[in-house]
């Protein structure tokens, strides 16, 4: 069922704006309608923004007391039947994680948005970095799996966080929004589509009948169970134990084994109805740039300077980069000579495409601690090493 | 009391509110958390409030295995963050009436902060912590509610932190209704709850019960009952007592009643009506009929 977006919450038309704005557009779009949040630099302008928009548009902000009540008052304004998220950067994630964990395991839809700075701890509050995004997929304790988008320009944060509901909807999943403090705090033309135009994934409300309703188990795709909220009448219990279809608590090995299954399955499974890159000169490539977020504008700048020197090079660009495009990574790895993996940290999913590439071809890592974006001379050398080996 | 449960005939009245099909339950004979669940099914039974439109949320540990015995809409979260998850869930529909049913620790200790910001913000929630003294759940481990001198398996040689004075903290952070009862008290805790139930904005019942496997054997209190007849004949009820002078000594006595009984605008009234003040009639009023429409 194809739904497009609740016009109150859309500002359609050409703007300027910042990456944090738009995300915050991006969620009101969405029909995001609850938002609590915790300030902290470089995340503050969304919250400060959907907190100023979302009086005249109908829902509730609320600044919590810290990132950990943020974190679970979504949660239940979720279970309360609206839509919401949280924002916050590195620290502030880094508190969140238990409640990724719980959102995982009730299955609830919620968006969470982290605009990366410089770490570990406290860091580099104020600029930029690219090393949160291994704590994305595994920051919580258990085998679980999430989604996350990763956006380069403020036109993409406002399109992925629209996108990262929809996700979150449609498979009952925290997504992540990792956003980085360059977008974050970037300003360039963004545009708002008209709302029949943003199609918007509903929850999914269960079909069944109050007596033959549970809650745990899958109705939609073979994977997702149907949604009620509280107050429907239903009267449902939802634990972030162990549990059965019921929603009851199970505590042995079997029941971890068919709870927890499936909530890495129903994404694992999926990952190739999932998985969204951009890819640019990818045909005929001898090294294939990875890169991500900011990092692959400046990579652009360095593809452009490896073409003037004679070198074959495409780029591909994971926009959702949680499940990671595993199978597209393995054609490249038989189709490059190398991969050059461009990220401000200091190799997170470099191992990743190292992993995919499995010996089939190079693998190189441009790293970057965070702080200023990479010298795009530092890209253009390691391509041009990389495009001369073998 | 497992059999018991399976195999009796009539049905109790408290069978229709709980989750008969979760039974036996997990607590310990002479366990206190029963009685007052006892309580707050009456409770239920009494206030007026549609069935439906009450949740419950738990966190972790003895008490916070109430939510998945009590039939409604009920959420069993993390460790102390009941009260943040409940203030989504009430902030979201206002036309639930949230309640938390919680443990000492998980309230008070891992979740204080949370219990600080909900009761400073007048939050229309209802908190029941049942207070023992102890960690249970993990085997007796000291509390921010250990009496000095009480001994826990971390306090080996007896505890030296002052423990805090519950119902003077939520006081002092703003809750409209404030009330202390042992679980010995079961026609006041029941009338409490109903009080608590139907009272606009934040309200705070502290109940007072045994752990006879845990606190009660490691301080040599005797049995649940022994527990009982110590509450008996060391509680005294006095109704609006200052919550100043009602801390509770190692085989103190325990100071019961009502305490704090007033009327405060909720967070929703006081955004409503600033919002309304400066956005004038820009703004959409976020109020019962918000979310009641049926989306299903």
């Amino acid at each position: 069922m194809k739904t497009t977006a609740d016009p109150k919450g859309v500002l359609t038309g050409e703007h300027f704006l910042d990456g944090d704005w738009s995300c915050a557009e991006g969620a009101l779009a969405a029909g995001c309608r609850f938002v609590a949040g915790y300030p902290i630099t470089p995340s503050t302008e969304t919250v400060e923004r959907f907190g100023q928009r979302i009086p005249i548009v109908g829902g509730v902000f609320i600044q919590m007391e810290d990132e950990i009540a943020s974190s679970i008052a979504i949660q239940g304004a979720v279970w309360a039947g609206l839509k919401a998220m949280t924002v916050t950067s590195g620290p502030g994630f880094s508190l969140m994680m238990e409640h990724i964990g719980l959102a995982a395991m009730t299955e609830t839809p919620c968006v969470f948005v982290d605009v990366q700075r410089g770490g570990p701890s406290t860091g580099l509050p104020t600029l930029p970095g690219q090393a949160d995004v291994m704590q994305a997929r595994w920051g919580s304790h258990g085998d679980y799996e999430v989604i996350a988008v990763c956006p380069n320009s403020p036109q993409e944060s406002f399109d992925l966080t629209v996108h990262a509901f929809n996700l979150s909807e449609q498979y009952r999943v925290p997504v992540m929004v990792m956003l980085d403090e360059c977008v974050g705090h970037m300003y360039e033309k963004v545009v708002i589509p008209k709302p029949e135009d943003i199609e918007v994934f509903p929850r999914r409300w269960t079909k069944q009948p109050k007596d033959k309703y549970l809650p745990f188990e899958p109705e939609f795709d073979g994977w997702i169970p149907g949604m009620v909220k509280a107050g429907d009448g239903y009267f449902l219990h939802v634990t972030g134990l162990t549990h059965d279809e019921r929603g009851y608590p199970q505590m042995n090995a079997e029941c971890q084994e068919k709870c927890v299954r499936r909530l890495v399955d129903k994404i694992r499974k999926n990952a190739e109805r999932i998985v969204c890159y951009e890819e640019t000169s990818i045909e005929g490539a001898d090294v294939a740039v990875v890169t991500y977020g900011i990092t692959s504008r400046v990579a652009y700048a360095a593809m452009e300077m490896a073409g003037s020197h004679g070198v074959k090079v495409g780029m591909h660009r994971p926009t959702v980069i949680w499940p990671f495009p595993e199978k597209r990574i393995r054609e490249l790895a038989s189709q490059v000579k190398a991969f050059v993996v461009v990220e401000m940290n200091y190799g997170q999913i470099y191992y990743e495409v190292e992993r995919l590439a499995a010996g089939k071809c190079d693998v190189h890592l441009v790293d970057h601690g965070g702080g200023t974006v990479h010298d795009p001379e530092a890209i253009l050398e390691c391509i041009i090493k990389a495009a001369g080996q073998r | 009391m497992e059999t018991a449960a399976k195999t009796r005939k009539t049905a109790h009245v408290a069978d229709a509110l709980l989750r008969m099909d979760r039974m036996p339950h997990i607590w310990c004979p002479g366990c206190g958390i029963g009685p007052t669940v006892n309580c707050f099914a009456s409770a239920l039974a009494k206030c007026g409030i549609e069935r439906e439109k009450i949740s419950i949320v738990s966190g972790i540990g003895c008490t916070g295995r109430v939510a998945g015995y009590v039939k409604l809409d009920s959420f069993h979260t993390t460790h102390g963050r009941p009260i943040p998850f409940a203030t989504g869930l009430a902030l979201a529909n206002p036309g639930l009436k949230v309640v938390v049913y919680s443990g000492d620790g998980d309230i008070m200790a891992i979740g204080g902060n949370h219990f600080i910001h909900a009761a400073r913000r007048n939050v229309n929630m209802t908190v029941i912590c049942v207070n023992n003294f102890i960690y249970g759940m993990t085997g007796g481990q000291v509390a921010p509610t250990t009496p000095e001198e009480a001994r826990a398996t971390t306090t080996p040689y007896g505890c030296y932190e002052p423990p805090l004075n519950l119902p003077f903290l939520a006081e002092s952070c703003g809750a409209v209704y404030v009330a202390r009862w042992t679980a010995l008290h079961i026609r006041n805790m029941t009338n409490s709850m109903v009080e608590a139930l139907t009272k606009k904005g934040f309200s705070f019942i502290e109940l007072i019960a045994p752990c006879p496997t845990l606190y009660g054997r490691l301080n040599r209190l005797g049995d649940g009952l022994d527990m009982l007849k110590f509450f008996r004949e060391n509680s005294e009820i006095r109704n609006g007592a200052d919550t100043h002078t009602i801390d509770i000594g190692f085989k103190g006595k325990i100071v019961c009643g009502t305490f704090v009984n007033k009327e405060a605008p909720t967070y929703l009234d006081r955004m409503n009506a600033q919002l309304a003040k400066v956005l004038k009639d820009r703004y959409v009023p976020w109020g019962a009929s918000a979310t009641t429409g049926s989306e299903s």
